[in-house]
């Protein structure tokens, strides 16, 4: 290994090589900065929800080394090991909120992906004519719901409930919910449907089955991973929804989100339980964040490429 | 998309007896006529001609959905294998039409009256004196300002979006990391981010972003102080949740970009910055036009953060209408005001989103 290198880069190869590797340095320090930035409020919010009032105001970051980890926050929502066994009323309260937050959205997702696949199936299939209406217009009649802002909703929606007995109740935010995301499900599944191609039925057709024998047993499982995806997605949608929760509902039916927005008004704010609170709020999305990553992309780039 | 004629030609040939018919019609134009009159009784009741001891709109409710169904079922009955194609879109749109267009047309009614919820004299009519007190209402403008200055920071989000979209498509290494990382702050609720960024990490005497400004030489750190300051800080905060969204669109559409045409760029010696704009930037252009504008729908719906942060303040600086309207409602429960405000809202989104497609058509549109 001592003999004498033969071969050398030419300057002009180093020059590149330099050149790549700033590039390198740059594209990597814009990733790992951005990913701070979205990692840090989720690090924080945890970190701060096993804090005790001096560690927070002293802006303490790093447990064990600043601070002892406290179960202090996550007490006072009754969730922590030595309270679990103990009746809490603010558990009750907040799994009362889980629940009631999580049969919503379930059950509204499930209720848009349905309809929703339905009409897209619909669409790309037949040609309909419904009065004056084609096939296009019906599309852009389901797409421009996107466009309507929920406040033109809101306040007829709460007169009209208020008639219909159906305020804080849960039927009518879950009504509510599959409309706002009906269109968002029918844009996604359209595209995913116009990807299959018709021989596909055509030959079921041929084989003696109905149209509906061919949508649910060869149609439907082919565009399963664009309704997982849909299904994510409005899922993520409807649970975090705070505007029509905040009108609609008051005792019975509120969700996650008014009980934690109910929670900042107050004063003398308790930092530590209204950490524990948001995170406990947010905890189920990242779960779904991480594992199922791939299904919203991908039901988010739909039609983004034609 | 192609839009004429079925894409599924299906030969059907269907024999329909005159009793199933009959029975068809029969049951629609029945349940209608049923729905009609629980309606009918039900208006006599409210207007006090008649006593049927009601206690809400539920049987009209109910009598309504039994005649949707009726409606559904009836179309198999008379149309046989073409109603059963209808079937298709058909429940999607009665439940889109009676879920909008029955509360808009509602809505309309409601926005020409003076309506206070907590008053007990109910709606009365009042004509145009909404109008009147929207047009000398200079909050609502100025959270009609405020929504044309949120609309415009789109095109900041735009660009940081781009940025990381094309750091993404680099070759890097911890690819599934970093795109699980950007893509958190969409999944989370925005009333549990606005907690957490603005109330807990933007806390001006020890929130950590105001120990960061401290510093970094900023006296005074307050975020929510200046107009103009809350204004960025609800952008930022709107921003941090959003951009993962273009993000993905935009990444979407780079991946579709041909390698080839990066390859035949490099041989005619552009490179870096020249291939971008000349290459990347033209190519991404209808796809950056669909993420702007959906970007820009969403964000006219802008509400949660403003409610949950600011509620408006200082001074109605961070209001947008919505947060406006709810305030307005919560305040003074005044539902026939708040309703005409939404309804003005609503024409100005559809004239302006209308203008917006047309001239994005028009740019992305190929060029001959």
């Amino acid at each position: 290994m001592t003999q004498t290198q033969i071969f050398h880069d030419s300057p002009a190869d180093r020059a590149h090589r330099v050149k790549w590797f700033s590039g390198r340095l740059a594209v990597y320090t814009l990733l790992i900065l951005w990913a701070i930035i979205c990692l840090f409020p989720i690090y924080w919010t945890l970190t701060t929800s096993f804090k005790m009032a001096p560690d927070v105001m002293k802006g303490n970051m790093v447990p064990w080394v600043d601070f002892t980890p406290k179960w202090l926050g996550w007490k006072s929502l009754g969730l922590s090991p030595d309270t679990w066994g103990a009746e809490s009323t603010v558990r009750a309260e907040f799994l009362k909120r889980f629940a009631n937050s999580a049969i919503i959205a379930v059950t509204s997702s499930v209720l848009a992906v349905a309809l929703g696949s339905l009409a897209a199936y619909g669409l790309s299939r037949f040609s309909y004519k419904f009065a004056w209406m084609r096939n296009s217009d019906i599309s852009f009649f389901f797409l421009s719901q996107l466009i309507l802002p929920p406040v033109v909703l809101a306040l007829p929606m709460l007169v009209l409930y208020k008639e219909l007995a159906l305020l804080d109740t849960r039927i009518g935010l879950i009504l509510l919910y599959t409309l706002s995301v009906l269109p968002i499900v029918i844009w996604i599944m359209r595209d995913q449907f116009s990807s299959i191609p018709t021989e596909l039925e055509e030959a079921a057709l041929v084989d003696g089955l109905s149209i509906w024998g061919a949508f649910v047993t060869i149609i439907l499982p082919i565009a399963l991973p664009g309704m997982v995806a849909a299904f994510i997605l409005s899922l993520v949608l409807t649970w975090n929804e705070y505007f029509f929760a905040a009108l609609l509902t008051s005792t019975h039916s509120n969700t996650l989100p008014v009980m934690v927005a109910s929670q900042t008004g107050s004063q003398g704010i308790s930092w530590w339980s209204m950490a524990a609170l948001a995170w406990a709020a947010i905890f189920p999305l990242i779960i779904i964040g991480v594992v199922l990553e791939r299904y919203i992309i991908k039901g988010m780039a739909a039609g983004a490429v034609k | 998309m192609s839009s004429s004629g079925d894409l599924l030609h299906v030969v059907t040939n269907d024999s329909i007896s005159a009793s199933r018919k009959t029975f068809g019609r029969v049951m629609i134009w029945g349940s209608g006529a049923l729905m009609l009159l629980v309606a009918a009784a039900q208006l006599l009741h409210m207007t006090g001609s008649a006593e049927f001891g009601f206690e809400n709109w539920r049987p009209t409710l109910y009598t309504y959905i039994t005649w949707a169904i009726c409606l559904c079922w009836g179309q198999v009955l008379l149309h046989g294998e073409h109603g059963k194609r209808t079937l298709f879109v058909l429940p999607a749109a009665l439940f889109v039409i009676s879920l909008t267009v029955f509360p808009l047309l509602f809505g309309l009614i409601i926005a020409f009256s003076d309506w206070n919820l907590s008053s007990p004299d109910g709606r009365s009519f009042n004509g145009l004196e909404n109008v009147r007190q929207m047009w000398a209402d200079p909050f609502y403008w100025n959270a009609m300002l405020n929504m044309v200055w949120y609309v415009l920071a789109i095109l900041v989000e735009y660009a940081i979006a781009f940025a990381l979209a094309l750091a993404l498509n680099a070759e890097i290494r911890a690819r599934k990391f970093f795109r699980v990382a950007f893509l958190l702050p969409l999944m989370l609720s925005p009333v549990a981010v606005s907690w957490m960024i603005g109330k807990s990490m933007l806390e001006p005497r020890f929130g950590p972003i105001a120990s960061l400004g401290r510093a970094l030489g900023w006296d005074d750190p307050s975020f929510f102080g200046s107009p103009w300051i809350a204004k960025a800080t609800i952008m930022v905060m709107d921003a941090w949740t959003f951009i993962p969204f273009m993000m993905i669109m935009i990444l979407a559409g780079l991946q579709a970009i041909p390698k080839e045409l990066h390859e035949a760029a490099k041989v005619d010696g552009a490179n870096g910055w020249r291939a971008f704009w000349e290459v990347t930037f033209p190519m991404m252009l209808p796809v950056s036009i669909t993420a702007i504008l959906i970007r820009i729908i969403f964000k006219l719906k802008l509400a949660d953060i403003v409610i949950a942060v600011t509620s408006g303040g200082p001074g109605g600086a961070t209001d947008t209408v919505t947060s406006f309207i709810f305030r307005e409602y919560r305040d003074r429960s005044n539902v026939g005001y708040g309703t005409l405000l939404a309804m003005v809202y609503l024409v100005v989104i559809v004239i302006a989103m209308t203008l917006l497609m047309k001239f994005a058509e028009r740019i992305s549109r190929p060029r001959t």
